[in-house]
């Protein structure tokens, strides 16, 4: 094993990581404002109860994503020196924004978000609630254009293999990046959606009877049920934009090897890149046409057409496959359980373990969904401008199998962990009283009472 | 453009003032909290609670600075970022690990059952002292200009025990002002200890400081600048002098004054920085890359300044705001 395959690892793997808490955090946050909006304008106390669990989840989730995100920010420098040397001059702004404009802003106002409710005026706390969303979406911003940047680069200059930037506009506005913002932070919102449904429904099997796990799982559910088609929708366009951008990743994502009239679709396949060639194909007939073209003669290009250019075809074609049948998966459950949370206003045993199975389903499809673009955009780290084998650190192979190893280890406890966690914080909260009828009236006398606004 | 007026060199001072603003108010913040996790006592729980709970509203804040630091460093100088992190690529390593347990050892704890507690109390202990001694010995190194002889070694080796009885000495500091009782009482022993080593350590750097660098030794050894120069550890020992007898008073003074010792801990952060900023201006690794050297495109970091003259001022005044609304005693840890 060399430096450039560890430093590839070892930088996957933290991203890998890191990503799984932003994924939750991002929408998570805006489901705290919506509960805290309820709480505000309703007599219901159920709506802080269910703040009050969902906070803590934020907090632990919102912890793990800034220590995994401060190594990633050491990581820019260590192991991939140059990626800065070659493009910081775009990358650097950016992440700089990111800082500015988002890290700070959410890591203070969560201060007030979670210790503050007793300190300020309720407003300022369902502000800070509010603010720490802005800044959680303001960080995906900035990031995501960054990362589409390097997929689709535009508005620069390359004087002496160096990066200048020329028009920020259309570096920030990279002709992938709407599709790519839209897609994640609906991923982020599905995330969010199946975890509240999945540990809601946890702590329904474990026994609670209490309004406020009730209440979780529907709102959960039923946003689930509205993301999900258009997550696919949007997922289809940032495709076709992919087509038009990248055509040797979608290529590598439909295992196409020839150019060809009519692709086929291939639901299944074992794709061999020494023989560049698929075994045990199980295809719908025109089928890959007719999504990317909309025509089911249309004509898709193949990966010989991009010979020692395109992508490592296997990682790609199964990571997408499992991206997609995550999503289908999603599709019929939320569905279906929408649909009897509507008909029968509950949900049988069966399905809320389906539920409780899947609370961190939408990982995987995360996961997996930017393992196909990341991939998919290899050998290059930025398209066309900065391959991944020129920005590789110098480093000797021995300290990065030494940093690897403790990241490795420490992950997988942290991982481990984190769901453990989890799982006991919905244990614990069966315990809780139910809300009391005092409890009722103390939330009615507050709406009134001009002291507690 | 905005700031097309200012020249390439103009750029380079704003940036590394701000590099020197964000790294002094990482030291002091994260400082003080980071203190506080080396001063747990891994045998009174009750310690524990309130001492954590005197820093939650406010670590994740603190922390947020090292990344601006870094961020900073990483664009604004990118060769002297990627010396400096690829020299010190092991302890940069065990720094970020120390930062990964301490941070989530802090949520988790309060999260788990009784028995696991004391372990994530423990992470908390040991991941904040391994990220204190990691970023001291980052300092020496940094100091001598990115050497690894046995000398180099030995100088970070100290820089490595003073920064962590300086981050030890702050944490105290703001014990005394945040906790009450006992807590208190333990505080003000912590604080004296730490001033005797603190004080040590500061002459100790200082000295081999000066038998590092010849125009370091040359600037503060000449007159007529040396001696204008000398203020600043005059000045730092008369407040370290002045500390010792407030630690003194103090727990006999009902309760006045107990914001004192921190004040006089960040006066000494502030004098530290500046005589250290000082010594190795224009460099921006001592002895070995300028400012100028490693300073990247003008137009990018023209672009970026717009940005921060609007956003810091915003950022150091709600800041500002989140320490006033949590201003006076902590209470007990308590999410809401």
């Amino acid at each position: 094993m060399d430096a450039f395959l560890l430093s590839r690892l070892q930088f996957a793997l933290n991203i890998s990581f890191h990503i799984l808490f932003p994924t939750i955090t991002m929408a998570l946050a805006w489901f705290l404002f919506y509960f805290k909006i309820r709480s505000d304008t309703t007599d219901n106390p159920v709506w802080m109860r269910m703040y009050r669990f969902w906070v803590r989840v934020f907090a632990l989730t919102f912890a793990l994503g800034v220590v995994s995100g401060v190594t990633m920010s050491f990581q820019f420098g260590t192991n991939w020196p140059g990626f800065m040397e070659k493009v910081g001059n775009v990358a650097g702004p950016l992440l700089g924004y990111e800082v500015l404009t988002a890290f700070f802003l959410e890591a203070t106002f969560l201060g007030i978000m979670l210790f503050g409710i007793r300190k300020v005026p309720n407003w300022v706390h369902t502000l800070a609630t509010l603010i720490v969303a802005v800044g959680t979406s303001t960080s995906a911003f900035w990031i995501l254009s960054l990362n589409s940047w390097m997929h689709t680069p535009q508005g620069h200059e390359v004087i002496d293999g160096v990066v200048f930037a020329k028009d920020w506009s259309q570096i920030i506005f990279n002709p992938s990046f709407p599709y790519r913002f839209v897609h994640m932070m609906l991923a982020s919102g599905l995330t969010a959606s199946f975890l509240i449904a999945g540990l809601s429904a946890y702590r329904m099997l474990k026994g609670d009877t209490k309004e406020a796990p009730k209440k979780s799982l529907k709102v959960a559910t039923y946003t689930a049920a509205i993301l999900i088609p258009l997550q696919i929708f949007a997922g289809d366009m940032h495709g076709l934009n992919t087509l038009k951008h990248q055509p040797q990743k979608v290529a590598a994502m439909e295992g196409l090897w020839d150019t060809t009239e009519g692709a086929p679709l291939l639901l299944f396949a074992i794709p061999d890149e020494d023989a560049r060639e698929n075994h045990f194909e199980l295809a719908i007939p025109g089928g890959a046409s007719f999504i990317l073209t909309h025509d089911l003669q249309g004509e898709v290009q193949g990966l010989n057409d991009f010979k020692g250019k395109h992508p490592p075809v296997a990682q790609v074609f199964y990571s997408f496959r499992v991206m997609i049948g995550v999503g289908l998966l999603m599709l019929l459950v939320s569905w279906t359980a929408s649909f009897m949370l509507w008909r029968r206003g509950e949900l049988p045993l069966w399905m809320k373990k389906v539920l409780a199975g899947m609370a961190f389903s939408g990982w995987i499809a995360t996961l997996a969904g930017w393992y196909v673009t990341e991939i998919g955009r290899q050998p290059y780290l930025v398209t066309g401008v900065l391959k991944t084998a020129d920005a590789v650190t110098g480093l000797p192979t021995g300290n990065v199998v030494f940093s690897f190893t403790l990241y490795a280890i420490i992950y997988a406890v942290l991982l481990v962990s984190y769901m453990a966690t989890l799982m006991l914080m919905c244990r614990r909260a069966v315990e809780l009283e139910e809300i009391t009828s005092e409890e009722r009236e103390k939330a009615k006398a507050s709406r009134m009472s001009p002291a507690n606004t | 453009m905005p700031f097309e007026s200012l020249s390439a060199e103009t750029l380079g001072d704003i940036y590394i003032g701000l590099l020197g603003l964000a790294v002094l108010l990482y030291a002091i913040l994260d400082g003080y909290d980071l203190g506080v996790g080396v001063l747990l006592p891994p045998r009174e729980e009750k310690f524990r609670d309130d001492m954590i709970a005197s820093i939650g509203p406010y670590w994740d804040a603190n922390e947020t600075w090292l990344v601006l630091a870094v961020g900073l460093l990483l664009f604004a100088f990118p060769e002297a970022h990627s010396a400096f992190l690829q020299t010190l690529y092991i302890p940069a390593t065990l720094m970020l690990i120390g930062l990964i347990l301490r941070g989530v050892s802090f949520d988790f704890r309060a999260k788990v059952a009784q028995v696991k507690k004391r372990s994530w109390d423990l992470s908390f202990k040991w991941g904040s002292l391994l990220t204190t001694l990691a970023q001291g010995y980052m300092l020496g190194i940094f100091v001598t200009g990115l050497r690894t002889d046995i000398w180099a070694q030995g100088f970070a080796l100290l820089s490595a025990l003073g920064v962590t009885a300086a981050y030890a000495f702050i944490g105290a500091c703001w014990l005394i002002m945040k906790a009450e009782n006992q807590l208190q009482e333990k505080a003000f022993t912590w604080a004296r200890r730490g001033l005797v080593v603190l004080a040590a350590g500061i002459i100790g750097v200082s000295i081999a400081n000066l038998t590092l660098h010849d125009d370091v030794r040359a600037l503060w050894l000449s007159a007529p600048w040396g001696y204008a120069l000398m203020a600043i550890p005059l000045t730092c020992f008369t407040l370290l002098v002045l500390c010792a007898v407030v630690l003194k008073k103090l727990p006999h003074a009902d309760g006045h004054g107990e914001w004192l010792p921190f004040l006089i801990a960040l006066l000494v952060f502030v004098l530290s920085f500046s005589a250290f900023a000082i010594s190795y201006y224009p460099y921006v690794i001592p002895g070995q890359m300028t400012v100028m050297d490693a300073l990247s495109d003008a137009n990018s970091l023209r672009f970026l300044l717009v940005g921060t003259v609007i956003v810091v001022p915003c950022i150091l005044a709600y800041t500002a705001m989140v320490y006033k609304i949590f201003a006076g005693k902590s209470e007990k840890l308590s999410y809401y």
